[in-house]
């Protein structure tokens, strides 16, 4: 069976796979990651969105071996060690952006590549564009997007420019 | 997913050995549509040759030609300062593709290579005059697609690069699925060293293709009101619960015009 | 410290595990030895088994077991129950043919569950049951609803004649008729109301285990009801006493409905694991939840109302046609009838309802409770038929509106149909909604948008809902075969901190920050020394879970009477403290005092007290703090409001945008208004899902053709606008904290809203009523058929 070396939530991993193994079944099975989720088959709803590399993937379409020496940051990999929260996990409670907290962890992951992406500050229109591939049932997105708009400024330390808004 | 061995190899030369010691095996680029299709157990190749270390992906501009590696994800394209100046279009095209994750991981050669009817590249491809680069030739990109799904390419013949002239002005427009965000109608419009092109994908049972009436229109006077009067034809268009034949020509009409007046 | 009692917006307590990655969703939960099944399903809509072959998948890499319906048989397992029994027009039952956990002899629909294979892996379960050879002898199908009482049309069920489940009514036909003759005018609609298929984000899931030490079955599983599930597959599928059969429902990933009922799923891994005594895990993939969860919806219905001269309404009558699909699913026969012709009266003084419900069997996955059940059909029907009163009358349709509302001194007020509202304003709901709305200044915007090239409409919808369905007696003499009410207990600590065990399940309504609040308020105690326990049959009362709205209303009900006893029991201990007597104790804020001293004891101190009984009147009471209560309520509870949309229509390709939304909701009292509000904007959102983006469609040879998130669309982050909200508050006059409920508002009042702005932005088309979902290719069709050209419907 083949083996994958691979750096997850900055721990160095070696794991038996299959060629067919995912990289999400590897995460949720091998590794016990139970908080990054499977929502559909088709590459649509963005439960799986993990970070490898720093940019947001979807882990249900990716083989675990394609992920070979690189570094995976999972929903549990966000937060500091004495449990501090990352502030769009801080933004996501604060503005009751979830739920029933299936899509969230995803939603999350994918939030925080938006943010990071966009330096420039983000209006409402690319917030909700930017979650085009992340399907969530409960909130009607409308705290979603409060939230990532209130965690812009958290992370880029720095006012949201006015033009953006 | 049935499963199948992984191979990563480091050269196109290698991959390319182990593609022809193989015919069960299938190159892997960046998954987006073979991985959904393994997982609904639609195929059942013995291996994959996973092609991310082959080394061909990157972006370079010479000569009025836009080139870009085969295994460079619609991301970078999209977000490309070079592709940005030299054809706007092509990488608002790609900023378009799926969604942000599905563009940080699918390839321009993946796409292309699958010619899927719905997909965005082809417009852009067959608009521009693009040149499609192999391992063993150059395919016009006229050559390349022969019909949904089909393209060109021979058993063992990988996308190395694809090289786009330099438009004097172009735009594309995309008529969303409202399920899916595939094409359902999308629209390249191109004026350049080629003359002036307008690329239909998503509409057409048989992949993406020229709209002839409205070149010849854009070529006379490049402008909305030129194809105005032009109607598509449904005959030949596909339909389905989004949209019948007659709607997806109508809307072919009306990406073409915004697409023209996007382009200036 | 903040203040978090009640109608504060507490952060939630569950956000930190779910944001952290720790929730314990059914699928992360893996049992020693675990096995996994997947379920081979039926690929064609009606086909008899002429065989099975099962040896080449039992003979696959991996493979524990491979059974079929005709196992199941043999070792008497039960058919799925319906759990609501409707009686025709003339009094003898519906029809209720068997279903079957695993097919016998014939499947009914695309996705009909035939075989199940267990393997070692999920994978070699997979390659396994693609090897079960079987043989099929394809069967005409019925896959729409009109099309199941066509004149010959094939049978469903052998011995359901004509694909009837049940021909029902309600009201007073004599009535109807007589306002009907003397009607100055009569508006009708035909109208449908859309196939929608759940989609929870979490797709079900269920492992089952045997402790071959105990003899007992655990069942983990994605459910809203965990003691449902318990007593419906334990009495009547798998017959295991209460006592032998633990059911689990963790955190749950949203449910909207598809998680109330009890599914084969649940029958066949608990049956198996106990068959094979090892855990056995089953978890959907999405395409599958596509044919095996049940969807909602699918009716097709006429509805006539009788006007007078000035457009009132004089009486209304209405014909409707209830798909079923292939099998009854747990509730599915209520959710037409109990809960949809109940409600026909809406907010409207309407004095004669007739309804005619008639429900088929068709081939297509069994449809049953979806967000809102029935009683968006109703406000569908009630508000796009008041639309079209005053499209066809001339009459302006907010005047209508008013002129028809029950007035706010009518209360209690009691329907042609049934229902008694106990409270209620419309009329302050409206008002509210169209100021927050700037009712008055669209004429501006509808022409600033004609400047831009769009088509700018608004629409209204004036709703109400019936939450908390009760009371048990009254549902008990119309068919339903369990309980209504809900049950708490909660236990006082010694150092007085409490846990709350609830029949009541959160699968993403904050439960256990709503009810802590509640609790805390109540008690007097700090917010974070409450703790709120649910989901586990082992842990929690005999409880009936969460659906229609009814988690505060009735669970929080039962909590407020359980504190009652908890605040009686500590009075008695407190006087025997200060030596006073019970009557001169009062209870507030925490702290139990006798009144006019300045004596008094912390609850604390009572719960310690009751625990170490050493200064105490044993002789009287006993030592410990613990109650339960059971709450039947004495009626349904009636939240009601107004929503007011507008929407754009791109002329050119006829996509609409919806560039506005105000819901202003009367829900009773707020516990918090946060939560509140976010279950308006979900519900909202998927109201908006329903009138412009999703539907389940099938095709005539009965093949699903909606089948996944590629095809079926799903209401994305940049397909919605923001949603204002706003409150009215009348307290709900028969439960202890005067609330209503709040979870299905939004896909009740939305639909109708969106469609009458669509419809009033395509105005100079002079467009009467399209079907639902409004897609652009529908809008379209009507812009490129051009101005006034339609002819009136």
């Amino acid at each position: 069976m083949p083996q994958v070396a691979l750096t997850v939530n900055g721990k160095k991993v070696t794991v038996d796979v299959e060629g067919r193994t995912l990289l999400v079944e590897l995460l949720r099975e091998k590794l016990g990651l139970t908080g990054t989720h499977v929502g559909c088959d088709t590459s649509q709803c963005g439960a799986c969105v993990v970070h490898l590399d720093g940019t947001s993937v979807k882990s249900c379409t990716m083989l675990a071996l394609q992920a070979a020496g690189r570094s995976v940051i999972t929903i549990e990999g966000l937060a500091k060690p004495d449990g501090t929260l990352h502030p769009m996990q801080e933004m996501f409670r604060e503005h009751h952006a979830l739920q029933c907290g299936f899509c969230t962890p995803g939603m999350v992951m994918s939030a925080i590549d938006l943010v990071q992406s966009h330096p420039e500050g983000l209006s409402e229109q690319q917030i909700r564009h930017g979650l085009e591939g992340n399907l969530c049932r409960c909130t009607g997105y409308h705290n979603i997007v409060k939230a990532i708009a209130a965690a812009w400024p958290l992370m880029h330390g720095k006012a949201m420019p006015a033009a953006a808004e | 997913m049935y499963d199948f061995t992984y191979q990563k190899p480091a050269s196109v030369a290698d991959a390319v050995k182990l593609l022809g010691a193989d015919p069960e095996a299938k190159a892997l680029a960046g998954g987006m549509t073979l991985i959904p299709v393994l997982k609904q157990r639609l195929n059942k190749p013995s291996a994959l040759v996973d092609l991310a270390g082959a080394g061909l992906a990157g972006i370079s501009v010479a000569g009025g030609t836009v080139r870009i590696g085969a295994m460079t994800t619609h991301a970078t394209v999209a977000n490309s300062a070079d592709v940005k100046k030299a054809i706007p279009a092509l990488a608002k095209l790609a900023g378009g593709i799926g969604d942000k994750e599905v563009r940080h991981r699918g390839t321009i050669g993946g796409s292309l290579a699958n010619d899927d009817p719905t997909a965005d590249y082809p417009a852009a491809v067959l608009a521009l005059g693009a040149t499609v680069e192999t391992n063993k030739r150059t395919i016009n990109a006229d050559d390349f697609f022969q019909g949904m799904f089909t393209t060109a390419l021979e058993s063992g013949e990988l996308i190395t690069a694809i090289s786009f002239p330099v438009p004097e002005k172009a735009a594309y427009m995309k008529f969303p699925n409202p399920a899916s965000r595939y094409a359902l109608v999308g629209v390249f419009v191109a004026k350049g060293p080629a003359g002036v092109r307008v690329t239909v994908t998503g509409a057409g049972q048989n992949g993406v293709f020229r709209h002839r009436a409205m070149e010849a229109a854009l070529q006379k006077s490049f402008s909305q009101a030129a194809i105005a009067d032009i109607a598509t034809p449904a005959d030949g268009l596909n339909s389905d619960i989004h949209a019948g034949a007659e709607y997806r020509a109508h809307l072919v009409g009306v990406m073409a015009r915004r697409a023209v007046a996007a382009a200036g | 410290m903040a203040f978090e009692g009640i109608g504060a917006s507490v952060r939630r307590t569950e956000d930190q595990r779910f944001l952290s990655g720790r929730g314990n969703y059914t699928d992360d939960i893996n049992r020693h030895g675990q096995l996994y099944a997947i379920i081979r399903r039926s690929d064609r809509p009606h086909a008899r088994i002429v065989s099975i072959d099962t040896k080449a998948a039992a003979e696959m890499p991996g493979v524990v077991a491979v059974y079929t319906g005709t196992d199941l048989q043999a070792d008497s397992v039960g058919g799925l129950p319906c759990g609501w029994l409707i009686k025709n027009k003339d009094g003898t039952p519906m029809a209720e043919p068997p279903h079957p956990v695993l097919a016998v002899g014939k499947v009914r629909h695309v996705g009909d569950p035939v075989a199940v294979v267990i393997a070692e892996t999920r994978q070699q379960a997979k390659d396994a049951a693609e090897k079960l050879a079987i043989e099929w002898q394809d069967l005409p199908s019925i896959s729409s609803t009109q099309d199941a009482i066509a004149p010959g049309a094939a049978l469903v069920h052998d011995d359901v004649a004509g694909n009837v489940c049940y021909d029902w009514h309600l009201g007073d036909k004599e009535a109807v008729d007589a306002a009907f003759a003397k009607a100055a005018r009569v508006v009708r609609l035909d109208l449908t109301n859309s196939r929608l298929i759940p989609n929870a984000m979490e797709p079900r899931a269920a492992i089952g285990d045997f402790d071959r030490a105990t003899g007992e079955h655990t069942l983990f599983t994605t459910s809203q009801n965990p003691h449902v599930i318990r007593l419906l597959m334990g009495a009547f599928v798998l017959h295991i006493p209460e006592s032998r059969l633990r059911v689990v429902a963790p955190d749950v990933g949203g449910g909207f409905g598809s998680k109330i009922y009890h599914y084969a799923e649940e029958a066949i891994v608990t049956w198996a694991a106990g068959k094979l005594a090892r855990p056995v895990k089953w978890t959907a993939e999405r395409t599958e939840s596509f044919i095996s969860d049940a969807h909602g919806r699918d009716h097709v219905t006429t509805a006539e109302m009788a006007l007078d001269k000035d457009g009132n309404y004089l009486a209304l009558r209405v014909q409707t046609l209830a798909n079923m699909g292939a099998y009854l699913s747990t509730f599915a026969t209520s959710i037409p009838t109990y809960l949809y012709a109940t409600l026909l009266a809406g907010v409207y003084k309407t004095p004669a309802i007739y309804a005619e419900v008639k429900a088929v069997f068709t081939n297509t996955v069994p449809v049953d409770a979806y967000r809102g059940a029935g009683r968006p059909e109703a406000a569908y029907l009630l508000e796009r038929l008041t639309d079209v009163i005053a499209h066809d009358t001339g009459l302006d349709r907010v005047a209508l509106r008013r002129q028809n509302l029950i007035p706010a001194n009518a209360f209690p007020y009691q329907t042609p149909v049934a229902l008694q509202y106990d409270s209620g304003n419309y009329q302050a709901t409206l008002e509210a909604a169209l100021t927050a709305a700037d009712w008055n200044g669209f004429p501006a915007r509808r022409t600033a948008a004609a400047a831009k090239g769009k088509l700018r409409g608004i629409g209204i919808s004036t709703y109400i809902e019936a939450c908390g369905i009760a009371p048990s007696a009254v549902a008990g003499a119309l068919g339903a075969r369990a309980g209504l009410y809900e049950a708490a207990n909660i236990r006082v600590h010694p150092t007085g901190s409490v846990s709350v065990f609830t029949g009541s399940h959160s699968h993403g309504q904050g439960h256990e920050t709503t009810f802590a609040q509640l609790v805390a308020d109540q008690l007097g105690i700090p917010f974070n020394q409450v703790e709120i326990v649910h989901g586990d049959t082992e842990k929690i009362p005999f409880g009936m879970g969460t659906y229609g709205s009814r988690s505060l209303a009735v669970g929080g009900s039962a909590m407020v009477k359980a504190m009652d006893k908890i605040i009686a029991k500590g009075k008695r201990i407190a006087a025997h403290l200060m030596e006073a007597s019970v009557a001169d104790i009062e209870f507030k804020n925490g702290s139990f005092s006798v009144a006019g001293t300045d004596k008094s004891k912390s609850f604390g101190e009572i719960a310690l007290t009751a625990y170490v009984p050493h200064n105490y009147p044993i002789d009287e009471l006993e030592p410990g703090l613990e109650e339960n209560a059971f709450y039947d309520p004495k009626n349904f509870t009636f939240p009601a409001g107004c929503m007011v949309a507008e929407v754009e229509i791109d002329r050119d390709t006829g996509v609409p945008s919806v560039v506005s939304f105000v819901a202003v909701d009367d829900v009773g009292r707020l516990i918090n208004p946060m939560i509140v509000e976010g279950q308006v904007h979900g519900g909202v959102a998927q109201g908006i899902g329903q009138a412009l983006l999703e539907s389940a469609a099938y095709d005539v040879s009965g093949q699903i053709v909606t089948g996944s998130f590629m095809d079926y669309t799903m209401p994305r982050s940049d397909d919605l606008p923001s949603f204002k909200t706003g409150n009215e508050v009348t307290l709900c006059t028969h439960n202890p904290l005067g609330v209503k409920g709040c979870g299905e508002l939004g896909t009740i009042g939305s639909p109708p809203a969106i469609v009458n702005a669509v419809i009033d932005a395509l105005s100079e088309y002079d467009v009467r009523h399209i079907d639902m979902p409004l897609s652009p290719q529908k809008i379209w069709s009507i812009i490129a058929a051009g101005p006034k050209r339609r002819a009136a419907e």
